[in-house]
């Protein structure tokens, strides 16, 4: 059977560094760092004290108090990226066959402070359970999906995908299969997270994930260089309207770009460390590209996971070489969690996005914070180190890999 | 108003999202203050909360109305 293909037409995002798709990437090309100190609550006592919090956001403006207060902030965040997605879009809710019309969401985590916040007021109590009747909802993760259906009326497959920092590349590449299958005309993909709470910080701070480097942490996300010492949380939300390609054209819509693969593969090796030879990222990225049916040198620029963390940076550098070979020290490579930190969930939707406004824009966004070479990294990588860079390009590759060794990898390019 | 009536309405305006001069003794949580089940259970925990009172399902599935929650309160509260 012939596949549909599946186009970009719409993107919302809010960001540690910017609460609109504009905002965000001309923080992205202009190398702005979203971290600072911890103000969701006191973190004085904790091994990290700062983390990539999306600032200055009244979610009043976009979701009335009474309904707000029955969400987490992973839901707000996934509502307020969508809003902006579905106008950007430009969709026609009335003449729209919404029955057509999927979301398909993506988070590691869900509601980690509705949870945290419920328990600990529990923990306060004689032992008398006294659960407000919206814990449940405001927790699970799948509500942010469910919430957007209900915004929209969208009637079409809606789940949420939950694999770790994989989870929005999951989101896409399945909504990507129902599309190009004839089961939906669209989709809206996306993913978020709101883990910059006690339990979040504490937690990865636990398993020693996390950047230590307090005394500033706008250097502290610095992928690839010598002395990067752990991720930097982050939080907020990326929104993607997915579309039938014919579907798109015959109601005019503005086309970003063409999704044309996706792979997913698995480590099967450890719980949190990646497989010391790239081994599930060499798959991932393989079967991305069997998928698009193009060749490794087709891949202009690769938005890594580079998450800043000592092991995990130089195994995905050897993925990429041992499936990209000579072809790896041409290409552009750079990881955006440099800037926006790492959105856990999340990540794949805001690097997707990262990805095609730099299609639209032919310029790669940097990896910033670089001061020390790493004797572990090849030079000959272009990493594209602290400023932006003006290339060509017409296909571009996100990697998005996850704690339970979850790997998943798209690719999109610009529509021909 | 009582003082039990007032922070019986303070509660229904928090949780509800409504107007202070919706709440009557009249007005039903479900037909005219808009809750839906969830919120009904959740405004009778905020009152156990509020005066420290436990109220029995039973007795929580009879208080449909602003009237009968200040009634039932001002009754069981202090005895």
């Amino acid at each position: 059977m012939t596949f549909k293909r599946v186009v970009v037409t719409g993107l919302g995002a809010l960001t540690p560094i910017g609460n609109d798709v504009t905002t965000y990437w001309n923080n992205l090309a202009a190398g702005v760092s979203g971290a600072g100190p911890i103000t969701k609550f006191d973190a004085s006592k904790f091994r990290t004290q700062f983390a990539c919090e999306v600032k200055g956001l009244d979610v009043s403006q976009y979701i009335p108090r009474q309904e707000a207060r029955k969400m987490d902030a992973f839901t707000h965040y996934a509502l307020i990226a969508t809003d902006e997605a579905v106008r950007d879009a430009e969709l026609n809710l009335d003449t729209l066959d919404k029955n057509k019309v999927g979301v398909i969401w993506g988070s590691g985590i869900g509601g980690l402070k509705s949870f945290e916040d419920e328990m600990i007021d529990y923990a306060k109590g004689d032992g008398t359970p006294r659960i407000n009747p919206f814990f449940i909802v405001r927790m699970i993760a799948d509500s942010a999906s469910g919430q957007i259906s209900m915004r929209y009326g969208f009637r079409g497959t809606n789940y949420v995908t939950v694999s770790a920092c994989a989870s929005t590349n999951n989101a896409i590449i399945d909504a990507f299969n129902y599309i190009r299958l004839g089961r939906l005309n669209m989709c809206v993909v996306g993913g978020s997270e709101a883990a910059v709470t006690k339990a979040g910080i504490g937690g990865f701070n636990a398993n020693r994930a996390l950047s230590e480097r307090n005394d500033s942490p706008q250097t502290a996300s610095r992928p690839y260089d010598k002395d990067r010492d752990g991720f930097v949380m982050g939080e907020g939300a990326g929104s993607i309207i997915l579309e039938e390609y014919e579907h798109a054209q015959a109601r005019g819509a503005k086309i970003y770009a063409e999704l044309i693969g996706g792979g997913m593969s698995s480590d099967a090796y450890h719980i949190t460390a990646p497989h010391p030879e790239g081994l599930g990222a060499f798959l991932g990225m393989q079967d991305a590209l069997n998928d698009a049916g193009i060749a490794p040198e087709e891949i202009d620029y690769i938005n890594t996971h580079g998450t800043s963390t000592p092991i995990g940076d130089p195994q995905e550098l050897k993925a990429i070489h041992q499936l990209f070979g000579e072809h790896s020290f041409k290409m552009n490579i750079s990881s955006t969690k440099s800037m926006t930190g790492h959105l856990l969930g999340a990540a794949g939707a805001v690097e997707a996005i990262a990805c095609i406004k730099a299609l639209e824009h032919q310029l790669v966004p940097p990896t910033i914070n670089h001061f020390t070479n790493d004797d572990e990294i090849d030079p000959r990588f272009n990493l594209t180190f602290n400023v932006a860079q003006a290339r060509p390009m017409t296909t571009v590759m996100s990697n998005a890999f996850g704690f339970g060794g979850h790997n998943a990898i798209v690719i999109f390019r610009k529509l021909s | 108003m009582s003082d039990i009536a007032q922070k019986v309405k303070n509660i229904i305006v928090e949780k509800l999202g409504v107007e202070e001069s919706e709440v009557t003794p009249e007005a039903s949580f479900t037909n005219d203050l808009g809750a839906d089940s969830l919120d009904t259970v959740e405004l009778i925990m905020e009152f156990e909360k509020e005066f420290n009172l436990p109220i029995p399902d039973d007795e929580a599935e009879k208080i449909s109305t602003v009237g009968l929650a200040i009634e039932y309160l001002e009754k069981h509260i202090g005895k």
